[in-house]
Parts: structure tokens; sequence; C-alpha cells
């Protein structure tokens, strides 16, 4: 994998985001981000096919067949195998896996795997309609207005009862300020003009059940978000076709892709069972134990998912995760970087994208691309991994890298 | 007494007009709360009765556009009004669905006798007297056990009641413009107030969570009490700089001080242009009865009337042409009285400057200090350096903050306010002033 790409996460924290003026669409987005790639891997005529991750585009912008949107990338991409996955926020991932597929079937040496989301084109409570769509459509009725934060506000309130509301609440704001620390170093960044002096503060406002959910305020969320990332996914036979060097590309050595039933209630309400069954599957087969992580991006839609990934991962026990946190290993600074760039709360959450921006970031990562937000990948711990989730621990993708050699 | 019986048929006299549509929009809220959200099996109305059908029609967007955004902002409320409707699954569908049900208990009418049927009526017209007394009798003839709550902001309700035969059954229920965001409340009630009508419009009150202030039945009451006692001493000052300075000027540097020096949101001239050359006219003319010692009129008003300088807004809430003219909201030129033209506000601003002469070195703005949990030292720093220089600027607003507080303290001698913090509310809410206008800064 290489030749990552995000664009801009636009949406609320952005200085030119002015939500009544009117803004780029979709087209803007897969363009910016398409473009940018095919340039790095030395045009179209390298490419073999393309898969498009997204969410929602069918009701965010009315707009759907995504396949035929790759040739509008570069003429050179006309008549060339395209298609489209969906899978709620993990769509992004999908495209990854759906891309390294192809390449391990050897049908493909070059895919151009994109993913986007445009949200901003309505106000939240509408949009949280629409998002609702990554559950069970059948519990939308009594789900909360504010549909997903209504159900990670559960797990939340699940969670302080039994691992102590204090510590839990303490470390999501901790979580809060890492994100947007890590953000601000990160131009693309929606966060990246945050310049809050006190984000504790902010971190720690009191929760608000009759305007929003219980047990969340807004800043245990992640943004709201129009963006676009892009990567190549390549063989080794792609890799000499394009002319560049393994070391400037990451190495994928572990996958996994795990679905769970949606009309099922979560097993445990205090942890990620799901996601615990990809993080294992992908680590077994790049054959690596946690230790050997330098550094992670996952799925911090909401502060608490964050905490909860923590212990899926096997970063800390369960109900030891804000403990974790709040010990700082999960800064910048700390005994594992995670979210190096601000995740889903500082980076942004163009959910359709959000799979493929955390492997842009990894590859950034490593391969020493990552500008101001750079940390030091270590001998000892070469390896990196995404954790992408889809609704309420329900579609899953995590991958294991490591630099090219 | 049932008072959602009271509820039931509703009137809102002059409802297309600027305070009518926000009082109707309140109203429509209330009445919301208890068909839909309290699930009560009445027939309810809310008659928006004006003269004008053109203004009624286009009075219904404007409610619409207002019950949208009130939906979307009680989203969490609504979901659980509407519950037992399975068809309704969606935000989007749960808000579409309160819209209609809403819209169809508003029936609008240019026909007084519409009024007759309702219980309660809500009084918005133009500040003529006259008028007022003419259909609340009316009203009274055909309905008996009508309420009247008046949002009159100038004329005595005594007055009003006596004249039309309310004997008892009217209220002042002043609402700041607008009423469907200010959130203070003026409430004016005699001695014989029928004791039902209070506790129903204090109940009322609650419920819309205004900020109740009551004012005793002196025109004029707290607001315009000492409003319209502000603006004519800004007149006066105005006048006397004119004499050296030219109108423009003078203008300008009244302007500039009752906003920049005194820490408030706008200056006094740009607020009477907001509020109207011409109704500010007709509160001081429906005022002055009231007070035969004083001179509530003034000769600048009369002759920027007379030039057709009137200000108020357009119907799109943006600013007409008055004492200044506006750009997106900001002062690009000023009114020059003596030539009866505007001049480019940027020709004069310099000279301004060097009259004003020496301000205090510590810079605080009305935006960044009227939510700044220090305020009161900020502004403490700011008038003590204030009182410390002695430049014509500094000079000016001192006098122009005694006065202020003088007028406040009026207002409680003379008993129209309760107390200081009742005038204060009223100046910080209804006027958004950072401080009340009694206080130790000067």
């Amino acid at each position: 994998m290489l030749a990552g790409y995000n664009t801009i996460s636009m949406g609320t924290g952005r200085n030119e985001f002015y939500p009544k003026k009117p803004r780029p669409g979709l087209e803007h987005y897969i363009q910016e981000a398409g473009q940018a790639t095919l340039k790095m891997i030395g045009g179209a005529k390298n490419v073999d096919e393309g898969v498009i991750g997204n969410f929602m585009a069918s009701r965010f912008n009315k707009q759907a067949n995504l396949p035929a949107f790759l040739p509008m990338i570069d003429a050179g991409l006309k008549y060339k195998p395209s298609v489209s996955v969906e899978g709620a926020c993990a769509s992004g991932g999908l495209a990854l896996t759906t891309g390294m597929k192809s390449i391990l079937a050897e049908t493909a040496d070059v895919v151009l795997a994109l993913g986007f989301e445009v949200q901003n084109s309505m106000k939240a409570m509408y949009g949280a309609d629409v998002l609702a769509g990554a559950g069970w459509q059948k519990t939308r009725k009594e789900g909360h207005a504010y549909f997903f934060p209504g159900v990670f506000s559960d797990r939340a309130g699940a969670y302080y009862e039994k691992f102590g509301r204090e510590i839990t609440r303490k470390a999501m704001a901790k979580w809060y300020c890492n994100a947007i620390e890590n953000a601000r170093l990160c131009k693309t960044a929606q966060e990246f003009h945050n310049t809050n002096k006190d984000l504790e503060g902010i971190a720690n406002t009191p929760v608000n059940p009759r305007g929003f959910v219980d047990h969340l305020n807004v800043f245990d969320c992640s943004k709201v978000s129009d963006g676009a990332s892009a990567i190549a996914i390549v063989s080794d036979e792609g890799l000499k076709r394009i002319g560049l060097d393994a070391k400037d590309a990451v190495e994928i050595v572990g996958f996994a892709h795990v679905a769970a039933d949606i009309t099922q209630k979560p097993e445990v309400m205090t942890s990620l069972t799901t996601m615990k069954v990809a993080v294992e599957k992908a680590m077994r087969m790049a054959g690596i134990t946690v230790d050997q992580l330098g550094t992670v991006e996952v799925h911090d839609c909401f502060s608490i998912a964050g905490i909860m990934a923590i212990e899926a991962i096997g970063l800390a026990e369960e109900g030891k995760g804000p403990e974790f946190v709040l010990a700082g290993h999960t800064s910048r600074c700390g005994k594992i970087p995670v979210n190096t760039t601000g995740g889903l709360i500082g980076w942004g959450h163009p959910t359709g994208a959000t799979g493929v921006h955390q492997a842009v970031t990894i590859w950034e990562q490593l391969t020493g691309n990552a500008g101001e937000a750079q940390i030091e990948i270590t001998k000892e711990k070469p390896y990196a991994m995404s954790v992408n989730m889809g609704g309420d621990d329900k579609s899953l993708v995590a991958v294991v890298y490591k630099r090219g050699e | 007494m049932d008072l959602i019986r009271k509820m039931e048929n509703v009137s809102v006299l002059g409802a297309a007009g600027k305070m009518g549509s926000g009082i109707l929009v309140l109203l429509s809220f209330e009445m919301a709360k208890l068909k839909i959200g309290k699930k009560e099996d009445k027939d309810f109305v809310l008659n928006a009765v004006d003269v004008s059908q053109s203004a009624l029609n286009s009075l219904l967007g404007y409610v619409k556009s207002q019950l949208v955004k009130h939906a979307e902002k009680n989203i969490v409320e609504l979901r659980t009004w509407y519950e037992d409707r399975e068809d309704l699954i969606d935000n989007d569908e749960i808000i579409s669905q309160f819209v209609y049900d809403v819209m169809e208990m508003i029936q609008t009418s240019t026909r007084i006798e519409t009024a007759y049927g309702s219980q309660l009526i809500f009084e918005a017209i133009k500040e003529d007297k006259a008028l007022k007394i003419k259909l609340f009798s009316q009203i009274k003839k055909n309905n008996p056990d009508a309420w009247f709550l008046t949002n009159t902001s100038s004329i005595p309700i005594g007055e009003i009641e006596k004249e039309a035969g309310l004997n008892g059954d009217i209220i002042g229920y002043h609402f700041y413009n607008p009423p469907v965001i200010q959130k203070l409340l003026e409430i004016i009630k005699k001695d014989h107030t029928n004791d039902d009508l209070v506790a129903f419009s204090l109940n009322l009150a609650k419920s819309m969570r205004k900020i109740v202030v009551q004012s005793r039945d002196v025109a004029g009451f707290i607001g315009n009490g000492h409003f319209m006692r502000d603006a004519l001493y800004a007149l006066n000052l105005a006048e006397e700089l004119a004499k050296t300075e030219g109108w423009a000027k003078a203008f300008f540097l009244i302007d500039t001080i009752s906003r920049d020096l005194l820490i408030r949101p706008m200056g006094i001239f740009q607020l009477l242009d907001y509020v109207g050359i011409d109704v500010t006219r007709f509160i001081l003319e429906s005022m002055q009865p009231s007070f035969p010692n004083e001179k509530l009129s003034h000769a600048t008003l009369n002759q920027l009337f007379d030039n057709e300088v009137k200000g108020g807004q357009f119907a799109d809430g943006s600013q007409k042409n008055g004492i200044f003219k506006y750009q997106k909201g900001r002062i690009t030129e000023v009114y020059d009285l003596e030539n009866a033209k505007y001049i480019p506000t940027e020709d004069i601003e310099m000279d301004c400057a060097a009259l004003l002469g020496e301000l205090p070195t510590l810079k605080i703005y009305w935006k960044s200090v009227v939510r700044d949990v220090k305020k009161a030292d900020h502004l403490k720093k700011f008038f003590t350096e204030l009182h410390q220089i002695d430049s014509v600027g500094a000079n000016l607003a001192i006098a122009y903050g005694k006065n202020s507080k003088a007028i406040g303290q009026m207002l409680i001698d003379t008993k129209v306010a309760e107390s200081k913090a009742d005038v204060n509310t009223v100046l910080e809410t209804g006027f958004f002033h950072a401080y009340g206008p009694i206080n130790d800064y000067f």
C-alpha cells in the first residue's frame, strides 16, 4: 500500500467552513483524493481497477451508482473495473479489503482504493436519521433523536456503572484532549484550527439530556465531515510497474474482516466483542502480538468507543482502558501513540472515508511522511494497526501494517 | 378554573406585525404543548388577526420557519410526544408532522369578529390608544369572559381598561423584540386586576421561559421609561455639540460614546434607527400625557421625521436608512441634519477621534465582555480608568452614565419599578446591556 492522500476534513471547526454557503460536492472530494494518488503512482494507466467506499451518498447526496465516479477522476480510468462497497462507517475499511482481495486473487496488480462522504448537506438532526442506517432500522423508532450518540451513550452509561463514572469521564476528557492536540499537527484535520486553551474544561462540559444524550457531551463525539481519502494497493508486480521503492510503501502483513448480526443487541454493553475478534484474527495472520505495535488508528466515533477499542485490541484489560488512557500511554509521546492525527474526534469522520484515512495515516507514519505529526517508529515496535468499525460493533475491518523492505 | 379552556381559542390582534408574529409563534408553541405534548382532546384554535391579508399570507411562512427551528431544537422531546405514532420514525418525519399539526391550529382573519370566539386576546397592534379601546370594548361586548393581554410598551393599562370597560380583565404583557428570542417580559397589572388573569399570565410566562419583571402602570413602564429619557438626553447632547461641530459629527460622536465608552451593544442613535424614528416619536407622544411636567419630545426627532429620515427595518430584518446608512449592518454614512444629506463616516472619523481626545488604554468591547465571567472586573477597571481621564470623550461618557443611572433611580423613586434589580434586569435582558444603569461605575 502506498501513495496515500487525504483531503481536508471539512466541517465545523475549519475556518473556511460556513454552514450557509454552498460547498463543493462529492465530485470535488473524489477527484482531489483520486488524482493526488494517481499522480504519485505514475497516472491512471498504471491502475487495473478501482474500489470506492461510501456509506450514505444515496441519502446525503441522493447519489448512487458510485462505481461510475471512478472514470471521472481521470479519463484514463474509463472502461476499467470499478466497484463500490458499503458497510456503514467501515465502508472505507471494506474498500481496502476488497482491493487487497483483488491483489491476492491476482486479478489486479494496482488497485485504487478510495473512500468518501459528504455529509454536511443537511443539519445534524437530519443527518442523525441518515446515519441511523448503520443500525437496524427496526430499532430506529425506539432509538434516540440522535440515534448513534444515543447508542454509545447507553454503552457509556453501562460502562460507568460497571467500572466507575468518575475515572471513565476523566479518561473520556483526556481522549478528547489527545485528539485535538494531535489534530493541531495535521493540516487536513478538521480541528487543525482549534486554538482553545482550555481543552480539558470543554471536554468536561456537563451532559444535557434535554438537548442531547444522557451520558455524552458533544465533545465526546466524532465530527460531521466532508472528505475523501485515497491510497493505492499494489502487488510486488504492481510496485515494479509504477517504479517506486518498497520503502515508500507499507506491507499488509495481516487483515481481518468480520461481521456480526445487525438485528442483535450487543452481547456485552461494556465491550466491543466483534472488534476483538477482528483484531485477534488480523494479528494472528500477521503473527505478531500487541506489544509489537508502534501505533494504532482506532475507530473513536465516540470517546467511550475509543476507550473500549483500547481494551478490544488488548492494550488494556476490560475496565482498565480509562486508567491506560489517563496514564498517558495513548498520547503521542506515550507507550503506544493512538490516532496520531486526531482520529475521528480530532481529524474528522467523513464516514465512508474513515477506513481509508486510517490506512493513509499509518502509511504516512511508517514511511516518514507524517510531517509535523510524525512520531518515532522504533525497530522493536515496527508494526501498526488500523481498526475500522461500522455501526455498533457490527462490521469490522482490522489491518496490520509494516514498512516495506 | 380550567386554564386549558382559556387556551382553546386564542386570538392575536396585529398578528402580522413584528411583535404580533413573534407572539403568535410563542403561543403556537404553547398550544402545541397542550394539544400534542399533553394530548388534550380539544379543538385548539389560534386566530391570527390583522388588517392586511397579504401580510397574513407572508406571516404563515414565517410561522412555519419558526416552527421548524423550534422542532429541530426540541427534537428530543418531540420524539416522546409522537412515540405512539408508529408511522413516524425519522426526525425528519416527526418534525414535518409537528409543523403540520401546529399549522392546522392557526387560522388567519382580517375581521375583528373572529376574536369574539376567543377566551384570550393578545394585542400587538400599533400604539394607538383610541384604536385599542375601540377594538377591546367591541370584543368585550360580544364576549364578556374574554381576557386581554396587551403588548403596549407605553400606554397606561388603567386608561385602556377604564375606557374600554374591561373591569380588571386586562394585563400589560410587554414582550421585547423579537419575542421568540428575547427573554424579557414586562408584566403590568393594577391592584384590581383579575387574580386568575394574573396567575394565568405568570404561568404562561414561566412556560414560555421568559424572565418576568413587573412594572407599575406608568406610561413607558420600565423599558421605555429608561430608553426614551436616555434617547432624549443623547439628543440634547448632540444638539449642543452640533452648534460647534455640525450635525454629522454630533450624531456620530454621541453614538460612538454611548456604544464604545459605555460598553453597550449599539450606540443610542443606531438604536433609534433600529426602533424607528417614527415609532420613537409615537411612543413619546403616547407617554407625554402622563408626564405633564416633563417634555417628552424633541425638535430634532421631528425635524428628522419631516426630512423622511425614519429608520426601522425591512421585512427581511435589514436596517433601513435612518440617522445612519448601513452596509451589512455596519454604519457607513451619517446624516447631516443641517444640509439634509448623508456624509461618509470615514470623512469625519479622524476629526471625531481628535475631538474625543484621550481614552482609556484598556480596550474592552461589549461583544467580548457581555458573557465573560469576569465581566464585573473588566468593567470596573475600564470605568476607573475612564474617571481618571480628563478629555471631552471621557467627560461626556461619564455624564452620560450618570444620567442613565439617574433615570434608573427615578424609576424606582416614582415606584415604576419595585427595585434596582428590576431596572437592571430590564436593561440587561431587554436591551442586552452588559451592566444595569444603577451601578457603582458612575
